[in-house]
């Protein structure tokens, strides 16, 4: 029994027992796990895009026009006689991008940031947070706009900018998280072990804070794909004949009364992605929480 | 015919995990002019009991299987919604455990001392001033006129209390349920309470059923005396049958879980382990405000293997002392020698060098294990971080430390809030013996622990202490505690030592007033003579 014990441990325990433990409540939650698995497809798809889209990106037939669903065009064709599961293809390659990459980007800044200056606290705390203060009072187009002009346009830079600015509102979030938490005598039992801050804002400080950070995260990737269309749709962004799902769903909206398909199937796109990352993020956000379920 | 007479109630909670009885038909009666004390603990059903009667318990999940509680001959658990209503706050009334919140922030005292009055009677405004500072001045509160246009975070918990209590008894209620009236407040400030409320209970001739876990507090006053074991009442009867007769073996555990006997001193001159000169901690409290003086210049020696207690009413300093030994809050000026060497100036690797020789004992154990860390992990990360076990040996490490504190060894894959608070202060008392400290700072480790808990928790510190070798530094407001396992004791007051001495001196010879006013207070002292 005993060696049992040990060497069960032995065996799970290389790192916390958190995530092991996470990802087993996880795998019991049949809707998050779906939704992980088509987010993974969606993935695939895109990295593959290049190889099994059914036309070139920027083939078009001007004949056909804008055709309903076809045998030849499954989702028809937009008004220049584009393949729309071909646009919808290769659209998803900029919007997935742009969803994980610059919300990642936001997540380590700002999650690193709020743990730092909320733990820290006193002076460092103040001037931390009043540059994230200055950042959101800067105009958002104006900062964009100078960042294109800087750096020229940049698919890169646009993931960075977006990223650089969604983060602000994640390394707030953080930050009230840690200073509540820090009052906690588990804070101060650890520094009486001795661990270093950086282990402890690790370790005990973050694992605490997932639940909103997760809710937030799942709530900022769709924002950052539609914030691409409208700085694509100004002329800053993506440029036709490239394309994201925002700019086909905004160019389906000025149609949709002739043309709806041009509309819901982007529309859908969008939306199943949405619905899987929320069903992934709450099914996340209950495996972290270890009082949730007892099993 | 007795004012409150329940039979048979009994109350389950239906959950997804089965069905709970929470009260399993317990009988018993409060009769006008008496105190009748509900004993047991966290888990026994009183406060669910008297809840339920007032039909705030929350249905679903709760649900009343059965049995009566005639009020004056009329069944509560019989009454609608809005008849209820009427009774609560006017013929019965509630005084809660924690005054800090049971109070709202942004509403003067006078305003919510004078909503029960309009609701249940036709008053004019005048009526009910004059009413309220009439009721402020009787239970002690200086200067109602003041008073009653503050809010509550001007008062003090012991001030916020009698506010409350002023607040129940407004409507001249017939019956007064005190649950835990005293548990959140001082020792000093407990024993004024109590006073207050016998001396109320007498004047008003009205009947009181007071809620605790602790048999102590209510020795002093209760002539009825109920007690409570998972849902079914174990043994009732008069106070002295209870104190002096108890048959129920549980009753008797109760009893014996009230400390009463103080430690033998050590043998011979063992060598001063920690030595704290002119340590003083303050508080910045911003630009042109007189710091905090939490610590204000104290000086003392712990020698090696002694258990020092350190005995106080909050805000006395004595939680800041362990604190500012340990580091872990910035000492003002002072210094803390720590087997010769300055901890105060301790930096980087040397400080944690230090850190693994003094520990912490916290006091709430709900708040100091982290909530997602398993047993094994809280447990395994001081062995890995001080290097004390490799990560091939930690496994056994951690099960040899299970055994000491008394856990199972399959708890170890368990999350803190899979177990109780004796089983969490079990874990945390592990935490801290892991780096193999010489020293510990127990910050009132047994004040959030039922009776009996406290009892074995105290045994289990007193027998790892032994083992361990430990030094000890015993946090705690509760003399009789601190008497039992401590071999001296200072007494702080507002940031200074105003006496110091073995537990027979101090309590057989206090030479200061407030040491003698600290004494006055503990409850139940009739019993330990």
């Amino acid at each position: 029994m005993t060696t049992d014990i040990i060497e069960d441990i032995t065996e799970a325990e290389q790192g916390s027992s958190l995530w092991h433990d996470a990802w087993l409540r996880l795998r019991k939650n049949r809707l998050a796990l779906a939704g992980g698995m088509l987010l993974v497809a969606f993935t695939i798809i895109a990295l593959l895009t290049p190889w099994i889209a059914p036309y070139a990106y920027d083939a078009q037939n001007l004949d056909l026009g804008a055709s309903p669903p076809s045998a030849q065009h499954w989702l028809g064709t937009d008004i220049f006689g584009r393949d729309l599961l071909t646009q919808i293809m290769f659209g998803g390659r900029v919007s997935l991008a742009v969803g994980f990459v610059a919300t990642s980007v936001a997540l380590l800044i700002g999650v690193t940031w709020g743990a730092i200056a909320g733990y820290v606290g006193g002076k460092v705390d103040a001037v931390m947070m009043r540059l994230v203060d200055i950042m959101y009072a800067l105009p958002f187009m104006i900062f964009i706009v100078l960042l294109m002009v800087v750096f020229g346009r940049n698919i890169l830079l646009l993931f960075l900018a977006i990223g650089a600015v969604e983060w602000l509102t994640m390394a707030r979030i953080m930050r009230s998280q840690v200073q509540q938490l820090r009052q906690q005598e588990f804070v101060e039992a650890a520094i009486s072990l001795g661990l270093p801050p950086s282990t402890i804002i690790r370790r005990h400080l973050i694992p605490n804070a997932l639940g909103p950070i997760i809710v937030y995260t799942t709530l900022t990737i769709p924002s950052v794909m539609l914030l691409e269309a409208f700085l694509s749709f100004l002329g800053l962004g993506i440029q036709p004949p490239q394309t994201s799902w925002g700019l086909l769903i905004s160019y389906g909206a000025e149609t949709m009364e002739e043309f709806p398909w041009l509309l819901i199937f982007p529309g859908l796109a969008l939306t199943v992605t949405l619905f899987s990352l929320n069903f992934l993020g709450d099914g996340l956000r209950d495996a972290l929480d270890v009082r949730r379920s007892k099993d | 015919m007795s004012l409150l007479e329940v039979k048979d109630l009994a109350v389950s909670f239906v959950t997804r995990m089965g069905t709970n009885k929470a009260v399993d038909g317990i009988s018993f009666a409060v009769d006008t002019g008496k105190i009748t004390a509900i004993i047991g603990e966290s888990g026994s059903g009183k406060s669910v009991a008297c809840y339920s009667m007032l039909g705030l318990v929350p249905m679903p999940p709760g649900r009343i299987d059965g049995g009566t509680a005639l009020f004056e001959g009329q069944d509560l658990l019989q009454m609608s919604e809005s008849q209820l209503r009427e009774i609560r706050g006017r013929d019965i009334a509630m005084i809660f455990q924690d005054p800090m919140t049971c109070l709202n922030p942004f509403m003067t005292i006078g305003k919510q001392l004078v909503e029960p009055l309009f609701y249940h009677k036709k008053v004019s405004k005048e009526q009910a001033k004059k009413r309220a500072l009439e009721l402020l001045e009787e239970v002690g509160i200086r200067d109602p006129e003041t008073t009653f246009d503050n809010y509550p975070h001007q008062f003090s918990g012991g001030m916020r209390q009698r506010v409350m209590i002023a607040m129940a008894l407004i409507n001249e209620p017939k019956l007064l349920i005190a649950d835990e009236p005293t548990t959140a407040l001082d020792v000093t400030i407990q024993a004024q309470i109590l006073k207050l409320i016998a001396e109320l209970q007498t004047k008003r001739d009205i009947g009181v059923i007071f809620i605790s876990h602790d048999l102590a507090v209510v020795a002093d006053i209760a002539d009825q005396i109920v007690v409570m074991q998972q849902g079914k009442i174990v043994e009732g009867g008069d106070s002295d049958h209870i104190f002096h007769h108890a048959e129920h073996p549980y009753t008797r555990k109760l009893l014996a879980a009230i400390p009463a006997d103080s430690k033998t001193p050590m043998e011979g001159e063992p060598e001063t382990l920690i030595e704290v000169r002119n340590l003083c901690t303050w508080f910045d409290q911003g630009k042109n405000k007189e710091p905090v003086k939490a610590v204000n210049d104290v000086s003392f020696d712990i020698k090696r293997g002694e258990v020092l207690g350190l005995v106080g009413e909050s805000g006395s300093g004595k939680s800041t002392i362990g604190r500012s030994i340990l580091r872990l809050v910035p000492v003002t000026s002072g210094s803390v020698n720590f087997d010769g060497t300055d901890v105060t100036t301790l930096q980087g690797g040397d400080l944690k060098n230090f850190r693994r020789r003094m520990q912490m004992i916290f006091q709430d154990p709900f708040a100091s294990l982290n909530p997602r860390m398993t047993v094994f992990d809280t447990l395994a990360e001081p062995l890995l971080l001080h290097g004390i076990e490799t990560r091939k040996s930690v496994a056994s490490g951690v099960l040899k430390l299970m055994d000491d504190v008394g856990l199972a060894r399959n708890f170890v894959r368990k999350y803190p809030h899979e177990f109780s608070g004796g089983q969490r202060q079990r874990i945390a008392i592990g935490r801290a013996l892991a780096t193999r400290p010489e020293f510990i700072v127990a910050d009132e480790p047994v004040s959030a622990l039922d009776v009996t808990i406290q009892a074995q928790i105290l045994d289990l510190m007193q027998h790892l202490g032994k083992e361990y070798g430990l030094t000890m530094l015993f946090v705690s407001h509760d003399l009789a505690v601190v008497r039992h396992l401590a071999d001296r004791i200072l007494v702080l007051y507002k940031g200074k030592i105003v006496e110091q001495g073995s537990g027979d001196d101090l309590f057989e010879r206090p030479q200061q007033d407030y040491t003698r006013q600290l004494l006055s207070s503990i409850p139940g002292r009739a019993l330990l003579e």
